[in-house]
């Protein structure tokens, strides 16, 4: 297909690299340098997608980030994305888009019956029509709003694009390449500081590629292309091109999206698809520019209709014409600019003025053109469907509330423009306090906040000559203050047209007996009528207006819809806009990719994988791995085709009956030194720690300052003033971090230090009745008899040459030892274990064992000690001290601590013997009572006891100690159970504690 | 993100710390008979100030050390950063 509507030799575009791509299955082809939209533009492509609210057929209304409508699905390398603008999505060869809220296409929309429906749909719709009755929710609003609206479909596959963050910190960071960030930025390095100029679209320039302006004897264009030039030179600036400042947060910090391989047709290797800044800036400069805003009128949303900026946008960059029966309707002179490249090229516009009598060099010119011109005109409505056929044109009085005799005019677009809004964005964002400046009807900066100025266009400054001026004084002057370095850049000579004032009009009135649709917000459909609505029923903050009617509430944030949201309601409330004030800017200023946000954190990179020194031996053992927190840790080793539930048991019951070993390294292990550790122990333990002889390991529970188990470990004296703490492996960090705070802040005259050595130690606990002898094996050369090491002693030992600790402490409740050893060593260590255990039949046991040993025992761990339980719910109130004092000690006082019928920990068995009751069953008196059903208590956790072959669980229940004997229900009704139980003692095993000490 | 001057390191962005709360609360000493009131002050009772406010952070992923850091929570200005043993003018 030829391109109808390209121009020759005009443009930016590379017209030696020919590049094809589809649009809803159809082939066409456009040039290097275009974008999606520029380039169906030039093959006449006029309509792109539906509309959100109202499936009304929609084109092409910016040529950039402000576009609300052209909102297109890509597809790109096997991958798909949603929410892409055709108007900043670069064309690459072999691209593939598809229209978005069409069903079952966008040339025939069933939606579209919203369109005559409109009675369903109007302000606050989903607040009203929606809401009754219930039961038609579910069937048959929800599943109609799904299938017929939404901005695309996320993929659902996994993402294999990377996505990179990066930290920076420079002097000046520069929002903006157009004429205002060039200067500031030249200035600025010139200075020596450093500078990172930021540009979100490919070409760098802004608005000095459209404009016809002069600076320094050269064109704009030419000007800014040898700025840049320049600077990319300088080793102390970063240019960066696709890079979106997109927001601005606490402490001058601000976010950058840099697309670095959205315009190629596959990311090239080692490259990342995006690249997330995050910039820390002394000074920020904004330098962001203005964008057009639209005049409202009838059927103002009708393909064809368009910004007039875009129009000369799209001529002068792409070679494009948006039409060739141009219709111009402005205010003010811009749309004279775009008025005069038609004109240029071959086509002749004719512009509509709502001005009575306009005059400037600008118009001037149009004038000696030959331009078709006619003031106090106005568009009163597009006409046509999927495409501007023509308009309803009248002549407006010059108070602009009556229409003139309403004429029909031949056109195939119309070109708009209502004079233009500074993107204070990044301004607001910061904490700037705007405000209104009536010369251009629009809000600019006021007070900065933080590091920030705005300036040029974006600080509502339309003379190019005073921007300048201005930005290359701020750039030197923000950067002498910080590099103490003043060379002077002398300021171009500027030659640019002088344009008249604007007309303060922005909305056309509705001819008599006419009910148009007139659009302030295209995205997501809110018309004049919705706002009149909203006012009407009684919103009068225009926050309210804003989230009832969702005017500006769509992904374009209202960038071309809020001043004229504002406008109605100020007309409406009869008060001054300031008066009415704007909504809050809130980043991101764009849509920013949820993969660029979230970076390399994906999957087993969202947190690091702490392996032990043993993890290689596992592996070669057939270890099926668990997460433990950030460990990795054997469940279980799995022999042939064994389960979990037969692995575990086989393993749990051989520490029974002969002996196991498990890796216990991820334990958390805090040194402690200093001549007041005991005294510190002391305070941060319920129990005694005065007294504990060098030598000996002692079992301790920490409280937090309300009363609940923090955490449990034993700790033993390795010397006089030395002690070695061990924590859960969940709790390490906080346990450190507790330590700390009470050292630092609250007894600072404590001498001790404490440190971290969980990394240090490899550790292994030898469990089983066979385990001393397998030790004695180990250590020859000491004395681990029960008097040489008795239950709690601690010794250093030599393992074959290697220094190790022992410690005959028990989590199974067998006869144990831990031995630790440092890490390096840890592999030496278990292989010696397992080499020597073999002939006391020696197995390796991973965390599911190690669960089943402790339950049946009742030792009580992490399921128990969740954050919500003092130490008698876990039948540790003997190791609460009523002598010393000690952290969170006042707190069981409170009444709740200490009533009769507190809960507890207890044993619970099914009378079937036979069912494993869920974790995280209720326990109720009486399964068949109605819901909701007093709860008792909850199974915190089950196993399957070796020791008597049946279900055995742990449960916190209330009134505990005096529930054992009685009969419950434990209830899961997430696995649909319902399992009649015996409540017993958890105690289960070895009830007195013999083995251990055995 | 917060740029806090760790007193000990320097200016550090925000996610080398951890927020601990209130620094004006005062530990009740050991062994001292008090109230329930006092106690519940202690633990529980905050008053959430929308102004200046002087709080504890750690520096977790720097120096470890325990800062009090006067800062703006409404604004989120941070004015002056402490040792944890430095007395707050
Ligand atoms: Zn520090």
């Amino acid at each position: 297909m030829s391109q109808d509507f390209r121009l020759d030799s005009v443009g930016l575009i590379n017209r030696d690299k020919k590049l094809s791509f589809k649009f809803n299955g159809k082939k066409y082809f456009g040039y290097e340098g275009d974008t999606l939209a520029s380039a169906l533009l030039a093959n006449g492509v006029h309509l792109v997608g539906r509309s959100f609210k109202y499936h009304r057929p929609r084109g092409f209304f910016g040529a950039g980030v402000d576009e609300p409508y052209a909102i297109v699905q890509l597809y790109r390398n096997n991958e798909t994305e949603p929410n892409i603008k055709a108007t900043e999505q670069e064309l690459f060869e072999g691209l593939e888009a598809k229209s978005v809220n069409c069903w079952p296409s966008v040339n025939f929309d069933i939606g579209a019956i919203n369109n005559f429906l409109k009675i369903f749909l109007p302000a606050g719709f989903y607040y009203k029509t929606f809401m009754w009755p219930k039961s038609f929710w579910y069937r048959i609003y929800e599943p109609f709003i799904r299938k017929a609206a939404g901005l695309g479909v996320a993929s659902t596959k996994h993402d294999k694009e990377r996505y990179e963050h990066k930290y920076e910190y420079c002097d000046l960071l520069i929002a903006g390449s157009g004429p205002s960030g060039l200067s500031s930025a030249y200035a600025a390095a010139k200075n020596g500081a450093k500078v990172i100029l930021a540009e979100d679209k490919p070409r760098f320039g802004g608005s000095l590629l459209t404009d016809e302006v002069n600076i320094g004897n050269q064109s704009g264009k030419d000007w800014a292309e040898g700025i840049i030039a320049e600077l990319k030179t300088m080793p102390n600036v970063v240019v960066k091109n696709r890079s979106q400042i997109f927001g601005y947060y606490d402490h001058n910090m601000l976010v950058m999206s840099e697309k670095v391989s959205d315009h190629l047709p596959k990311t090239k290797k080692y490259h990342p698809n995006k690249r997330l800044w995050y910039i820390r800036a002394k000074e920020v400069l904004i330098s962001s520019g203005s964008i057009e805003r639209p005049i409202v009128f009838g059927n103002n949303d009708t393909p064809g209709v368009m910004l007039s900026s875009a129009a000369k946008e799209y001529l002068k960059v792409y070679g494009v014409l948006v039409g060739k029966n141009p219709l111009i309707f402005t205010n003010n002179d811009s749309g004279y600019e775009t008025a005069i490249e038609f004109q240029k090229h071959g086509v002749q516009p004719t512009v509509l003025d709502s001005r009575k009598n306009p005059e400037s060099e600008i118009i001037d010119e149009a004038k000696s053109l030959g331009i078709n011109i006619k003031n106090s005109y106005v568009v009163v409505a597009a006409q046509g469907y999927k495409k501007v056929k023509s308009a309803d044109v009248a002549s407006i009085s010059d108070d602009k509330k009556q229409l003139g005799k309403i004429e029909n005019i031949k056109c195939d677009c119309i070109c708009v423009s209502g004079f233009w809004t500074p993107s204070i964005h990044l301004a607001s964002q910061s904490g700037n306090k705007t405000k209104f400046k009536e010369e251009i009807d629009a809000f600019v900066p006021g007070t900065s906040k933080q590091q920030e100025t705005t300036l040029g266009a974006a600080n509502g400054v339309f003379s190019l000559e005073e921007t300048l001026k201005t930005s290359f004084e701020k750039g030197r002057e923000l950067s002498k203050k910080i590099t103490d370095n003043d060379n002077e850049v002398s300021i171009p000579n500027v030659v640019e047209k002088k344009s008249s004032k604007h007309d303060k009009f922005w909305c056309v009135p509705l001819p008599a007996g006419k009910n148009y649709k007139r659009f302030l917000d295209f995205q997501n459909d809110v018309a004049v009528s919705d706002i009149e609505i909203a006012l009407r029923e009684g919103y009068r903050s225009i926050e309210h207006v804003k989230r009832y009617t969702t005017l500006g509430m769509a992904t374009d944030q209202g960038k071309t819809s809020n001043l004229n949201g504002l406008q109605l309601v100020s007309e409406i409330e009869n008060k001054v806009v300031p008066a009415v004030g704007h909504t809050t800017f809130r980043p991101p200023y764009t849509p920013i990719s949820i993969g660029a946000i979230v970076g390399r954190e994906v999957g087993k990179h969202s947190k690091p994988t702490r392996k032990s020194p043993m993890h290689s031996w596992h592996e070669k053992n057939n270890a099926v791995f668990v997460d433990a927190g950030v460990w990795l840790r054997p469940r279980y080793y799995k022999r042939g085709n064994e389960n979990l539930f037969d692995g575990s048991k086989r393993e749990a019951k051989n520490v029974r009956k002969n002996v196991g070993v498990c890796d216990v390294t991820t334990l958390g292990k805090i040194d402690i030194k200093g001549p007041d550790a005991a005294e510190l122990l002391n305070r941060v333990y319920t129990n005694a720690w005065l007294k504990l002889p060098v030598g000996k390991a002692r079992y301790g529970v920490m409280l937090r300052e309300d009363g609940i188990v923090m955490d449990d470990g034993t700790t033993t004296r390795i010397s006089e003033n030395h002690y070695h703490m061990t924590t859960t492996t969940a709790q390490a960090a906080n346990v450190l971090s507790h330590l700390e705070y009470y050292l630092q802040l609250v007894w600072p005259e404590l001498n001790v230090n404490v440190v971290s050595t969980t990394e240090q130690w490899a550790g292994a606990a030898i469990a089983g009745p066979k385990s001393r002898d397998l030790l004695q094996k180990l250590f020859p050369n000491s004395d681990v008899s029960n008097e040489g090491l008795p239950f709690m002693g601690y010794m250093e030992g030599d393992l074959s040459g290697v220094e190790a600790r022992i410690f005959r402490i028990s989590f199974s409740g067998e006869l144990a030892y831990e031995v630790n050893v440092e890490s390096d060593y840890g592999n030496f260590m278990w292989e010696k274990i397992m080499e020597v255990g073999k002939e006391f039949n020696i197995q390796p046991y991973g965390t599911e064992a190690l669960s089943t040993l402790r339950i049946e025992m009742g030792h009580v761990a992490g399921s128990e000690l969740d954050g919500r339980t003092i130490p008698y719910d876990n039948a540790l109130e003997g190791l609460v001290s009523k002598k010393k004092d000690f952290i969170g000690k006042r707190s069981l006082q409170r009444s709740a601590f200490t009533a009769e019928d507190r809960q507890r920990v207890v044993g619970v068995v099914p009378l079937d013997k036979q069912t494993s009751i869920p974790e995280g069953s209720h326990l109720v008196k009486d399964d068949k009572a109605p819901l909701p059903n007093p709860k008792l208590g909850h199974i915190s956790a089950s196993c399957w006891s070796v020791e008597y072959d049946n279900p055995f669980s742990l449960a916190i229940l209330k009134d505990g100690k005096n529930m054992i004997g009685q009969k419950l229900f434990a209830m899961s009704p997430l696995k649909n159970k319902i399992i009649p139980v015996e409540i017993v003692s958890s105690h289960y095993v070895d009830p007195k504690g013999e083995r251990v000490r055995s | 993100m917060l740029y806090i001057k760790c007193p000990h390191c320097g200016m550090r962005p925000q996610i080398e710390f951890s927020y601990g709360g209130d620094a004006s609360v005062k530990r009740p000493e050991l062994n001292k008979e008090i109230s329930d009131q006092e106690w519940d002050d202690f633990v529980y009772n905050r008053k959430s100030l929308r102004g200046k406010h002087l709080e504890l952070w750690q520096h977790l992923s720097g120096c470890r050390q325990w800062i009090k850091v006067e800062r703006d929570t409404a604004t989120h200005e941070i004015f002056k950063t402490f040792k944890a043993n430095e007395e707050v003018a």
